[in-house]
């Protein structure tokens, strides 16, 4: 039995070997702690075959989920931040953007493309919640902006896959400005009579709330998404008490009246495109 | 009694003398009007020396003074008649954000804005500015009214923040932002916006769209309050003052970024220090700003309204 018992004390994993396995076969569920098969795993829209977990994914699974056979193109795919305020806290701005563009591989919080979803044309921007906590800078109000324009120009229905922690404070008053851009373009939308589908993912809170996410005609979420205008902490210090179990769920949102529909992410593209022909 | 704030001290100290001054004098029936004289001159010249260069911390401490003028002490300076109008037909009236017709020089205008309490009792009763779902959902109700009835519409932003609480959750407080930007846009009357105290991120930004947004010289806006930014970025309360400088969040800062259209002076020593001066200059300000917009046709206003916004934001491509 002396196999088992740790002899050596102090024998510490330095964290950056600790935090992700490396793209095995297999995927452990952070919720029930299943494992499952990666290909099952992703076969399953990266939902847990045990307990329906819907996996924080980014854009990239998101756009081969929805488009036909992964097939779009994508819209200023090479626009990157500035720093128009020389922003510095505990580090620079700019210092704090190249690193996690070299972490991530992606140039910011957002991604938009447009290809054909069950064979109908369809605009997409979807965030990227790796990329500084999805944050909402210039990028991310631009980009949203100019698919919007895009799917003015050319007819197409507008889908917006929102899950972000808010505004980026790094462009304090030219993030904050981003909402309103946003909400412009969506009123242009809306005069254009062309629908916009809302997804709010997990989680999706602050500025993003207050502006997009929350400007569907149809808004919709997946299934335990922690959706807010202020966070929980905030909340909780606030009114100094506990909060209600699964407050700001996905599920109190929609019994308080805020989406239309709950969708499970294996069914996401289904009824989507249902909906849409519905109202074509 | 006057409220000092920590850089007006040396002003506190030299006003003290002359008061002191001042009563000796009462008392003992001497004549020291040149002294006297000569001590206002030497407080006003230190008065202009210190608010002519105010850190933007100071700037934010000056646009919570305690004795500043808030909504409804405009209202009542610049307006003939005003007459309140409540609640948001939903779930109740909101006491943090208020509104109205009033008159104006002979001009109907719908004024709405955030309201702040004096003491203690009445800060409780308009929750020290913060508004919840419902407050945007009244100043929405109220605009559209606006709209109906032709009449132009000016709102005065002050306020810390929409209120993060369990009920403004429930009701929406995102939801109910969202739709009065969006709503904002396509108003076809004017639409005036003023920070006349501190401007703290979206729940400002709810009655903040406007064909001309401006900020009185001292106030803040920006996406969150320099204490908060402090706290998530350094992880502690004590670095405000350099997140309000990180920031670039006075009205100088925002009307370069053309982020604003343009800064309302105040009397100097601040807004707190003259209130019939202070709201002087801001009626003239507004009924100049209405007869430029008057000019401009419903769809004109609407799209160079929606085109100031879409221009804002820095990229690199």
């Amino acid at each position: 039995m002396s196999w088992f018992i740790r002899k050596d004390k102090g024998i510490q994993t330095p964290t950056e070997l600790k935090r992700e396995a490396p793209d095995g076969l297999w995927y452990q569920c952070p919720s029930c702690k299943q494992v499952m098969h990666t290909r099952e795993h992703k076969l399953n829209a990266y939902t847990c075959v045990h307990c329906n977990y819907h996996e924080k994914i980014g854009s990239d699974a998101y756009f081969s989920i929805l488009f036909d056979d992964n097939q779009f193109t994508e819209l200023d795919e090479k626009m990157m931040s500035a720093d128009p305020l020389s922003f510095t806290d505990t580090k620079k701005y700019p210092d704090r953007v190249r690193a996690t563009i070299g972490k991530t591989g992606l140039r910011d919080a957002v991604r938009t493309a447009h290809g054909p979803m069950e064979e109908t044309e369809i605009t997409i921007a979807c965030m990227d919640f790796n990329f500084i906590g999805g944050s909402m800078g210039s990028v991310v109000g631009e980009k949203i902006a100019r698919a919007i324009d895009y799917a003015i120009a050319n007819r197409t229905p507008f889908l917006m896959i929102s899950r972000s922690g808010g505004a980026r404070m790094m462009e304090a008053g030219f993030s904050l400005m981003q909402m309103a851009k946003t909400s412009a373009k969506l009123a242009r939308l809306s005069e254009a009579g062309l629908p916009y589908i809302s997804l709010l993912t997990d989680p999706t809170t602050g500025g993003v709330t207050a502006s997009y996410a929350m400007l569907g005609d149809f808004n919709i979420a997946e299934p335990g998404a922690l959706i807010g205008f202020a966070g929980p902490r905030v909340i909780r210090e606030t009114i100094g008490k506990d909060l209600p179990k699964g407050f700001q769920s996905a599920e109190f949102v929609l019994e308080h009246g805020f989406l239309d529909f709950i969708v499970d992410r294996k069914d996401l593209k289904d009824k989507v495109a249902c909906l849409l022909k519905l109202i074509k | 009694m006057r409220t000092y704030l920590d850089f007006e001290k040396p002003i506190a100290d030299l006003e003290g003398r002359l008061d002191e001054m001042k009563r000796l004098a009462e008392t003992n029936k001497v004549d020291v009007s040149e002294a006297v004289e000569t001590l206002e001159k030497s407080i006003d010249r230190l008065r202009h020396e210190l608010f002519r260069n105010l850190t933007r911390w100071q700037r934010v401490q000056l646009s919570r003074h305690p004795d500043r003028p808030y909504t409804l002490d405009y209202i009542e300076r610049m307006c003939d008649q005003f007459i309140e109008l409540h609640g948001d037909r939903t779930v109740r009236d909101d006491p943090a954000m208020v509104g109205g017709f009033a008159e104006i020089d002979g001009q109907t205008i719908m004024i709405i804005g955030q309201q702040k309490g004096r003491n203690t009792k009445q800060r409780q009763h308009r929750n020290f500015g913060m508004p919840n779902p419902e407050g945007y959902r009244k100043a929405l109700r109220l605009m559209k009214m606006a709209e109906k009835f032709n009449k132009p519409i000016v709102t005065l932003i002050d306020t810390p923040g929409a209120f993060p609480g369990l009920e403004a959750e429930e009701r929406g407080q995102g939801e109910a932002i969202a739709r009065n930007l969006k709503e904002m846009f396509l108003l076809k009357v004017p639409v005036i916006c003023i920070v006349i105290g501190e401007g703290a991120s979206g729940g400002a930004l709810g009655i903040a769209i406007g064909d001309r947004v401006l900020m009185l010289e001292n106030t803040w806006y920006s996406v969150i309050s320099p204490e908060n930014c402090s706290t998530i970025l350094w992880r502690s309360w004590n670095y405000k003052e350099q997140a309000a400088e990180a920031m670039k969040l006075t009205a100088t800062d925002m009307t370069s970024f053309k982020l604003v259209d343009g800064i309302v002076d105040e009397p100097v020593g601040g807004a707190h220090y003259d209130h019939a001066e202070m709201a002087n200059i801001l009626k003239r300000t507004i009924l100049d700003t209405l007869t430029e917009l008057n000019a401009l046709s419903p769809e004109e206003r609407i799209d160079q309204r929606i085109d100031k916004f879409c221009a804002m934001g820095v990229v690199v491509e």
